[in-house]
């Protein structure tokens, strides 16, 4: 081929630039640090806000990414949540190596569902992971000598580093969950700026091109899955650290169902989604189950109802089409 | 490779949907350099047999070869990194993708740095550069960083062969590249085409008989599934068997 070198100037800059830091993402994490100072009684509120972040950043890279869309990937949250449990339960509670182990056990299972996964496309593909998640609960609800059943477990955290304790008041908890959702979006923003995000939305936006250009995209969406089964295993780990408790309901279908909504009110396939839309999921749940218990999700559906109609790309999409009619 | 030696080359390929015979006893063969277009009346089975070729369909039997190695087992994505690659009657493009973005991909994947996900896009430094070579090839260096699905549609269709390029084929199939696009740039898209690479062997389909005669060598005419015969444009211009099948049935295109 007679391919002359070009300096591909504009076209380069433009990829240069899609990739760049904005003002918006450093006054963010700037804003997750108010918490510390403004609402110091609801720090444990705003640790659980930034594990539900992960867990739907998680569920981004395959949904809002490579298009994967899932109904069962709390079962990874569980998964990571039991194994991190597990490890105290038995004596280690050592919480950074807890992680790391949740990551790894919950990858290796993303790793052996992955082959089904990625051969089904979609109601087949939400029916599977529907039931692969449902599959899962069961398992832990039948073997309750090691998970505890339905009582589920309570266990002991050593200290961050032997030195900083897990505080009644959330201090710990939400630096400890703050730091780790920070080191994920850093992951993430990697992976998806990388040629390998570039393939995953080609995966998305067409997967009946990718053979013809060469593809063989299976093995980019086996890769995705058990990454984001990892991570939805730290999630899961998270949990069980900050709160020195595990129950089924990590495993169970509400939370992957929940995952799912807050990705989409906050937005698909753009990192920040997931965490605009736990933090007003959470919050949401937070102050509306104070006021009427029961009723809550009537709130939430109608919100998710009303965001999908008006705002088709979710809050942050919404955001992004506004402020585009605005810069030009 | 030798001279006159096929490239491609088919061998009885046949198929069928239900009780439809769609492709006959089909063998085919393009040598190095080839311009070989393949017409046919609507439905004669030209894009089934581009999908057999490129194996998006199984043949029911019949052998398909790529430099002299049987394809006819291989997955579609192993024959495109082969160098046997297709582009799509109707688009089939990343709708939500830039041309420089669609066009780095498939350069990525031909060189199996797709899967990288440690390094930065802009890091793929002579990936970008052949991409947007491409896309100025094809004059689409203008709009190579607005979304696909913005564009002209005579531009998609030049998009689809700049993703089929980026793969560097020794084969092209392409699948009335022309098709829907207003004759004035039908032309214009003609034009890209003779420009190809000489050694790079271009299968075409085509309705318009002008188009065809011009910028074809060798001429496959394909009727109800089976080659009503195979020569060069002047001896299918002047067989009456040609003329009925297409001014008995109306021009096409
Ligand atoms: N997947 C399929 N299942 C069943 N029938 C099919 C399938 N694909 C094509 N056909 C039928 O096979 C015949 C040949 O179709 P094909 O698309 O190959 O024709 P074509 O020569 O490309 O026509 P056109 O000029 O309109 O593009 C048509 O009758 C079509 O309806
Ligand atoms: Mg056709």
């Amino acid at each position: 081929m007679t391919v002359e070198m070009t300096t591909s100037g504009p076209a380069a800059t433009w990829l240069k630039r899609r990739s760049r830091i904005s003002a918006i993402e450093i006054v963010f994490w700037l804003a997750t640090l108010l918490p510390f100072f403004l609402f110091p009684s609801y720090l444990s509120l705003a640790s659980q806000i930034a594990i539900g972040a992960l867990f739907a950043l998680s569920v981004d890279l395959i949904l809002g990414y490579a298009g994967i869309i899932t109904l069962g990937h709390a079962m990874f949250f569980g998964i990571g949540a039991y194994t991190a449990a597990i490890l105290a339960k038995h004596g280690w509670g050592e919480p950074l190596t807890g992680l790391v182990a949740a990551a790894v056990v919950a990858g290796a299972v993303g790793f052996v569902t992955s082959f089904i996964i990625v051969r089904v496309q979609h109601l087949a593909l939400i029916m599977i992971t529907l039931g692969l998640g449902l599959l899962t609960y069961e398992l832990a609800n039948s073997f309750s000598t090691v998970t505890g059943g339905t009582d589920g477990l309570g266990v002991t955290i050593w200290p961050i580093f032997g030195r900083f304790d897990f505080d009644l008041w959330g201090y710990t908890a939400y630096s400890y969950a703050l730091v780790i959702l920070f080191i994920g979006v850093l992951v993430a923003r990697r992976i998806v700026n990388s040629s390998f995000g570039l393939a995953l939305t080609g995966i998305r936006e067409n997967s009946q091109r990718m053979p013809a250009i060469g593809s063989v995209y299976r093995t980019h969406l086996q890769k995705i899955y058990v990454v984001a089964a990892s991570m939805a295993g730290i999630a899961g780990a998270l949990l069980t650290q900050t709160t020195g408790t595990v129950s089924l309901d990590t495993l169970s279908f509400q939370r992957s169902a929940d995952v799912v909504v807050m990705l989409i009110l906050g937005g698909t396939g753009r990192l920040y989604g997931g965490i605009i839309g736990a933090i007003i999921f959470l919050v949401a749940r937070d102050r509306l189950s104070d006021m009427n218990p029961q009723y809550w999700y009537f709130w939430i559906g109608l919100l998710l109802m009303a965001i999908v109609l008006v705002m088709p790309g979710g809050i942050l999409g919404g955001l992004s089409r506004l402020f585009g009619r605005f810069v030009r | 490779m030798s001279e006159g030696t096929p490239v491609l080359r088919t061998e009885g390929v046949r198929k069928r949907f239900g009780s439809l015979e769609v492709s006959r006893d089909i063998s085919l063969a393009l040598p190095v350099g080839a311009r070989h277009a393949l017409i046919g009346p609507n439905g004669a089975g030209k894009t089934t047999l581009i999908n057999l070729i490129t194996g998006r369909l199984k043949p029911d039997a019949g052998r398909i070869t790529l430099d002299g190695q049987d394809v006819t087992g291989v997955p579609a994505a192993e024959r495109v990194r082969r160098g046997l690659t297709r582009t799509f009657q109707i688009n089939t493009l990343f709708p939500g993708l830039t041309p420089i973005e669609s066009v780095l991909l498939a350069v990525c994947e031909r060189k199996q740095e797709a899967g990288q996900f440690w390094r930065r896009l802009t890091g793929h430094a002579e990936a970008v550069d052949e991409a947007f070579a491409i896309l100025k090839q094809l004059r689409l260096d203008d709009v190579a960083t607005r979304e696909t699905r913005h564009l002209a549609y005579g531009q998609q269709r030049l998009l689809e062969i700049a993703l089929a390029l980026a793969t560097r084929p020794k084969v092209l199939l392409l699948d009335e590249p022309a098709a829907g696009v207003p004759k004035d740039e039908s032309a214009a898209l003609f034009a890209v085409i003779a420009a190809l690479p000489a050694d790079m062997a271009v299968l075409f389909i085509e309705h318009d008989m002008n188009l065809v005669f011009k910028f074809a060598s060798r001429i496959t005419v394909l009727v109800a599934g089976a080659v009503l015969v195979e020569a060069k444009p002047e001896i299918i211009r002047s067989d009456p068997r040609v003329r009925e099948v297409y001014l008995g049935q109306g021009h096409h295109g």
